[in-house]
């Protein structure tokens, strides 16, 4: 059984992942839920992330299924703030971004308040570098409907920057 | 990044999610790369750390992560060893390496060979119940997964010829003079 699969999929040393991939999947996670739940979401991603390792099928993009991992515990913080009381640093301070210059914190700010799926498109574009084809796969939708999320919350954020 | 990354193998630890822990330790015979599951030792390795975790990856679990405190007791006992003050190791071995019961058996008796002391490949096949099966032993020790520790450097060829070593035949001399065998090295 696990020898049979182990001569079709050749998975590298979990290790190499952590090596190759900690610090791409952190940057994204401070981007997409803000530096201090980013922790608890860093090691949430790599604990489902290990779970899950024996029985993964394609070794071709580690870091793209990495970043997928992080985002669904992104898209958990995301519901689990929405139920608690907000937070005083979530106040909407930032609806007027242009008070802290055009700083990336402020930025990604904004995006943090945009729709479920723009947001999530935006943060896998820029936050990520995933190309539309692995963002698709990421939020299930194709490629084309991922590239029109982006330009949305894209298209949004300009105009609050530039009100 | 280093304390993230330690908070994390802490709790992967703990949920049982490390197959294979690992560290690298230097010696005398260079840098050793030691790895352990959960029942124990199961790799000391000569080669290069990758090539090890790659073969770690696939013959046991792909769940392979640096988790240095699992084999803080085996670098110790290998410092004293290698510094003289110890003459047997006491962990815990796990055998998955080892795929055949004859190997298994040539491996085990091996790691009865006493300090200082020597035996033969015509020895070791017949401890494993195969008198003639020679050559067999002989590729049994070179496919020792745990050197060291199971000390395949203290089979040599009937006549006391060093004979053959996966590490090579200057690290068989080198651990044969540490336990002070000096016939002929």
């Amino acid at each position: 059984m696990g020898v049979r699969r182990s001569s079709v999929v050749r998975l590298p040393p979990f290790q190499t992942l952590l090596d190759d991939h900690a610090d791409s999947v952190l940057r994204y996670l401070r981007a997409a839920v803000g530096p201090n739940e980013a922790e608890d979401c860093f090691q949430e991603t790599f604990l489902s992330a290990l779970r899950a390792y024996p029985g993964l099928r394609d070794a071709s993009n580690l870091g793209g299924w990495l970043i997928t991992i992080a985002h669904r515990k992104a898209l958990d913080a995301h519901r689990a703030r929405g139920r608690r009381p907000v937070p005083v640093e979530h106040l909407p301070e930032a609806a007027d971004p242009k008070r802290e210059g055009h700083s990336e914190p402020a930025l990604w700010r904004a995006v943090r308040r945009l729709p479920s799926k723009q947001r999530s498109a935006v943060f896998l574009r820029f936050a990520a570098d995933l190309d539309y084809v692995q963002i698709g796969q990421a939020i299930g939708c194709t490629d084309v409907a991922a590239r029109q999320n982006v330009r949305a919350g894209l298209a949004t954020i300009r105009k609050g920057w530039a009100r | 990044m280093n304390e993230r990354i330690a908070t994390l193998v802490a709790r992967a630890e703990r949920e049982g999610l490390v197959d294979v822990a690992y560290a690298t330790t230097d010696s005398p015979l260079g840098t050793l790369t030691l790895a352990a599951t959960p029942a124990g030792l199961v790799r000391v390795g000569y080669p290069d750390t990758d090539t090890v975790l790659q073969e770690l990856a696939g013959e046991l679990s792909p769940r392979v992560l640096r988790a240095p405190a699992r084999l803080d007791a085996v670098r110790r006992e290998l410092d004293e060893y290698f510094d003289g003050r110890r003459r047997d190791f006491d962990v815990a071995i796990d055998w998955s390496l080892v795929r055949t019961p004859f190997r298994r058996a040539v491996l085990e008796r091996t790691a009865r060979i006493p300090y200082g002391e020597t035996a033969t490949y015509r020895d070791m096949a017949e401890a494993a119940g195969s008198r003639d099966a020679v050559r067999a032993a002989g590729t049994a020790l070179g496919a020792n997964p745990i050197p060291v520790i199971v000390p395949c450097h203290r089979v040599l060829r009937t006549g006391g010829d060093m004979g053959q070593y996966a590490g090579g035949p200057e690290r068989k001399r080198i651990l044969l003079q540490l336990e002070g065998w000096n016939k002929g090295v």
